[in-house]
């Protein structure tokens, strides 16, 4: 689903965010991506759905290459993927269910198809009732809830988030993790960037962790130490 | 399509006094430009009418007969700068000399005034080389004593002709090309306020092309908007000036008038282009 081999990403100003990385995440795998802040994180996300391009490397994501993808193609490369983010990033003006609609329509989806299935994901992320409400007058879990069935919407082969709860309250957090363990239970791959460790923990899924650019530890590669042995 | 126009029109609901304002500060470009155009276009009126009085007479020999004077006439009548060119007989000359000198008419006598071939000349001839090229054709005819025209005159017209045009052509470029940026900066204000939205439609896979439809629809209608409210400006200020009676001015015909409303369109429509065009290749 996701190849990154021997990925490095340098920018002009403050040089290399990113440092000689190789990961693979297969096909329905669950995968948190930690580490402290500027550590390469939503630089290595950002590649994955073509945002930001490789210096060297070559990364590949559902069969494309990131790297030598012409912009004209980097939509389709995006209605391939769902990507949540902390902020949520949904039109303010629009009701849940336009924000979830938008995103079929963009895509070209056929006109009558669009409400059935609207409603289909807003019940799947357990908000049915709340689908004329607009972001403002909703909670933080709920907004991310909002957010993850549009990403649901073109029906993802991963789904990446960056920090989807960073900015959520321990029961909307719980809420949402819930959510995207579902999603991956379904078969969709999920790569989760996120700063709560107690969440990492919790949960027996692999674990990434980047520091200063460079993957420092990884639950699937036995030859990477440990955290504790760090 | 329908997205489209549902996109466009939803941004003038979603943004009203944004819609406005851009409406508003096209408007007034393109009525500045209006009024520039309005004063230009009646300045060349009032010139093009100055400018008929430019005349030339072509004085024959006495010994000169009708026919020959005819043809010459008819001769003059085919070269590319005349408007009309008519033989004026002695008798015609001695009338029109009494008539215009009213208490000294009886001074004049038929054998006093030669007849003569007077020329007008089409728009376009009435400048100096114009008039002095028919003059010297004229003069080569055997027949022909003296051809006068006011040189000075003529002269003068070409100087003033010289001046307005070459102050219109920088003023009106002028007048335009601050339209066009206050245009152009109004239309990339309104694609940055929906920065964000933009963005977030590229991150749910909306290809370019998707991405600038609405807003090259919202930029046409937004212009065609402005370009209306600066006719109607234009015709407020114009029904106050011709109030007053001893003003006597020309208002755009209906050519320009449509003319201008399709140029606030294709403004809004390039300035979204570029606008959002520029906006893409940054993101």
């Amino acid at each position: 689903m996701i190849r990154f081999y021997h990925v490095t990403k340098e920018y002009p100003r403050t040089g290399a965010a990113l440092k000689d990385a190789s990961l693979r995440i297969s096909k329905g795998e669950f995968a948190f991506l930690t580490g402290p802040s500027g550590s390469g994180k939503s630089t290595l996300l950002k590649m994955s759905y073509a945002e930001e391009r490789p210096t060297a490397g070559e990364v590949r994501v559902v069969g494309m290459n990131v790297g030598k993808l012409p912009r004209r193609e980097v939509p389709l490369l995006r209605r391939k993927l769902g990507i949540i983010f902390q902020d949520f990033r949904l039109l303010d003006d629009r009701t849940a269910e336009e924000n979830v609609a938008f995103a079929l329509e963009v895509t070209g989806a056929a006109r009558d198809s669009i409400p059935g299935k609207v409603a289909r994901l807003l019940q799947q992320v357990g908000l049915g009732s709340k689908a004329a409400s607009y972001p403002k007058q909703l909670s933080g879990g709920e907004q991310q809830r909002v957010a993850i069935a549009r990403a649901l919407a073109n029906d993802p082969y991963v789904v990446i988030a960056d920090e989807p709860t960073g900015n959520l309250d321990d029961r909307a957090t719980r809420g949402v993790f819930q959510l995207l363990q579902d999603i991956n239970m379904s078969g969709t791959a999920v790569l989760m960037a996120t700063h709560d460790l107690d969440l990492v923990r919790r949960a027996d899924y692999r674990v990434l962790e980047l520091n200063l650019g460079q993957i420092v530890y990884d639950s699937a590669d036995r030859t990477t130490p440990t955290p504790s042995e760090l | 399509m329908r997205l489209t126009i549902r996109e466009a029109l939803l941004s003038f609901r979603r943004a009203p006094l944004l819609s406005a304002l851009s409406i508003m500060m096209i408007a007034f470009s393109l009525f500045s430009f209006g009024l520039f155009a309005l004063v230009a276009i009646n300045f060349r009126e009032e010139f093009g009418q100055v400018e008929q009085r430019v005349e030339l007479q072509a004085f024959v020999d006495d010994s000169t007969s009708v026919m020959t004077l005819t043809d010459g006439v008819g001769v003059a009548a085919g070269w590319p700068e005349v408007e009309r060119a008519a033989p004026v007989t002695r008798e015609e000359a001695l009338t029109r000399a009494r008539e215009s000198m009213g208490e000294f008419r009886d001074v004049f006598d038929a054998e006093f005034l030669p007849a003569s071939i007077e020329i007008q000349f089409k728009e376009g001839f009435r400048d100096a080389a114009a008039v002095k090229r028919v003059a010297d054709r004229l003069e080569a005819m055997p027949y022909v004593n003296d051809v006068r025209y006011g040189e000075e005159f003529v002269q003068q017209l070409d100087a003033i002709r010289t001046v307005t045009t070459g102050t219109g052509i920088a003023l009106g470029t002028a007048f335009a090309l601050v339209a066009i940026i206050i245009i152009a900066a109004t239309i990339r204000i309104t694609v940055l306020a929906r920065a964000r939205e933009i963005s977030i439609m590229r991150l749910v896979g909306a290809t370019d092309g998707f991405v600038r439809r609405p807003f090259l629809l919202e930029g046409l209608l937004t212009g065609l908007a402005g370009g209306v409210l600066a006719l109607l400006l234009l015709r407020g200020a114009y029904a106050l000036v011709t109030r007053f009676e001893f003003v006597d001015a020309l208002f755009l015909d209906s050519a320009m008038a449509l003319a201008g409303v399709a140029a606030g369109g294709t403004l809004g429509f390039l300035g979204s282009a570029f606008a959002v065009r520029r906006h893409l290749k940054r993101i």
